[in-house]
């Protein structure tokens, strides 16, 4: 082992000496040629198949706008959720704060695929009782894509109201103080000077919710398959046979769609850094 | 005439920390006071009760006939009540407090047009009219971080203004300016001062205490310890620790 150890570090030695000239970044181009030739032999390995592809790639691919949708649904509630939660915690009324401990407390401690499938199964348990009148099944089954808004706005609401708590507590007392001085309801101070302060601090975060979301929407195909991105590549994998395909597929879409949110979101993070770029019109 | 600000016997507690010990002082109408005092004398704390941003825990304030003695709870009747107040007594604060994400004149018509629904159009004259009595009707649609500290001042003064207040309280108004820009500031309130606003000013300025000021109020450890007319209380303090913070501070 120690000679090889030895003749590692030779070997090492002569690439680092070899290759100092070269710039890092032609160094990190080599080695993610690297990984891509390793993923192409992968793909050879496992024997890809084409024509499976060309057949059901299209079913598969066709789950994107519901994946899409899912997930815009999803981080709209999960904002509106937020933002009662955190007003909630930070409130002076035993109510409001007791109700949104509990909300953050209890769906932060339950896993989201139990979130989900409660949602999806177990609330139409209350309408299939003989006894219920009929209109409850109108408000307790749900199709899939918005239970899955329902689940993920639910549990993202409870993550989210930490971030917004935050934001709305960096803005300074003084803001507020200044606001009250001014004749400001408490609730006028909230709207017209915190908000739009704590905006600036919450988007950025918000928007990295949102990309972890797209990856949790996943677990909606655990619940139903066939119906989104995951969903329809596991009901094809495991159906045809051909489940590498299908999945990497359904990864590869997954890692595309975050990357491009991702650049986005680093973007608007930048401009929001850089200072006084107005998220909200003053109004006037 | 009626004084328009009463205050009697105000007590404040902080938890076991007594800051104010049973302050009483009137107001007359038109008159500037100048509140000194050394760091924790409990200046700013008595300010700050006049328009309850501290709630008193003894004691009375009376603002322009709207009369609250220290309550325990404050329930929904008492803020409004303090409310009234509040749109009554403008504040300056140390370190501005401008809306940051407000231009200029957006900070100076937002309370006007939220709290008293006035519209836009004639708020926005008002406060033009305004900023150019301070001097910075350029500024209008420039936002406060690219203000001077003495220009954010003196927006924040125009601020107050614009609710048309009959009060005016300042809680060391250029404590947090570089030197310079102490002038400017210290003038705006001086005009104020000629056109007869009634003013509560807790400031070191001495200079302008002095020419500006119809009394002066030495606070010390949370109570009054000596007032008068400034020419009287500058030369001739009767108490040892007024006339030593004085030699102090001038």
């Amino acid at each position: 082992m120690a000679g090889v150890g030895a003749t590692m570090g030779r070997v090492r030695d002569r690439v680092e000496a070899g290759s100092s000239g070269m710039p890092f970044r032609v160094k990190l181009g080599l080695v993610y040629t690297g990984i891509a030739i390793l993923l192409i032999l992968v793909f050879f390995w496992f024997q890809f198949d084409i024509a499976f592809m060309r057949e059901w790639g299209p079913f598969i691919l066709g789950g994107i706008p519901l994946t899409l949708a899912i997930c815009f649904g999803g981080i709209a509630l999960a904002m509106v959720l937020a933002l009662f939660g955190a007003l909630g915690r930070l409130s002076k009324s035993a109510v409001a704060r007791g109700i949104a401990n509990f909300y953050v407390s209890f769906v932060r401690g339950t896993p989201l695929v139990v979130q989900i499938l409660f949602i999806y199964f177990a609330l139409p348990q209350l309408a299939f009782k003989p006894s219920s009148p009929t209109f409850l099944q109108t408000i307790f089954i749900f199709p899939v894509a918005f239970a899955a808004i329902l689940a993920l706005g639910i549990n993202y609401g409870a993550y989210m109201t930490e971030i917004f708590r935050a934001g709305i507590q960096a803005v300074g007392g003084g803001q507020i103080e200044a606001a009250h001085a001014l004749g400001m309801t408490d609730a006028q101070t909230t709207r017209r000077v915190v908000l739009p302060q704590a905006v600036r601090v919450i988007i950025p975060p918000t928007g990295n919710e949102f990309i972890a979301m797209l990856k949790d929407s996943a677990l909606i195909g655990i619940a139903a398959s066939g119906v989104e991105l995951f969903g329809r590549a596991q009901n094809t994998g495991l159906g045809q046979n051909r489940p590498f395909e299908a999945l990497a597929l359904a990864a590869m879409v997954y890692w595309l769609l975050t990357s491009i949110f991702s650049f986005f979101q680093k973007r608007l993070e930048n401009r929001i850094s850089r200072g006084h770029v107005r998220i909200e019109g003053g109004g006037h | 005439m009626d004084p328009i600000i009463r205050v009697e016997d105000l007590e404040k507690h902080f938890g076991d920390l007594q800051v104010l010990r049973g302050v009483s002082l009137d107001v007359e109408p038109g008159e500037v006071i100048v509140i000194f005092g050394r760091s924790g004398s409990g200046k700013s704390t008595l300010l700050r009760c006049v328009n309850f941003l501290e709630e008193p825990t003894g004691g009375c304030i009376e603002v322009d006939g709207v009369r609250m003695e220290a309550a325990r709870h404050v329930l929904r009747a008492r803020r409004e009540q303090v409310r009234q107040i509040r749109m009554k007594a403008g504040m300056v604060f140390q370190d501005f407090n401008l809306f940051p994400h407000l231009s200029v004149i957006e900070n100076l018509i937002e309370a006007p047009c939220v709290v008293k629904k006035e519209s836009k159009g004639e708020a926005r004259e008002f406060g033009l009219q305004l900023l150019d009595k301070v001097g910075l009707a350029e500024k209008a649609d420039e936002y406060p971080i690219r203000l001077s500290g003495g220009q954010k001042q003196r927006v924040a003064i125009a601020r107050a203004l614009c609710m048309r207040p009959k009060i005016m309280l300042f809680d060391e108004p250029t404590s947090a300016l570089d030197p310079e820009l102490v002038a400017e500031v210290l003038e705006v309130m001086r005009d104020l001062a000629k056109e007869g606003m009634t003013m509560m000013v807790v400031t070191h300025e001495m200079g302008f205490a002095r020419e500006v000021a119809s009394r002066m109020v030495f606070l010390h450890e949370g109570k009054v310890l000596e007032e008068g007319k400034p020419a009287d209380l500058i030369s001739g303090a009767r108490d040892e620790r007024t006339r030593r913070f004085l030699e102090a501070v001038l």
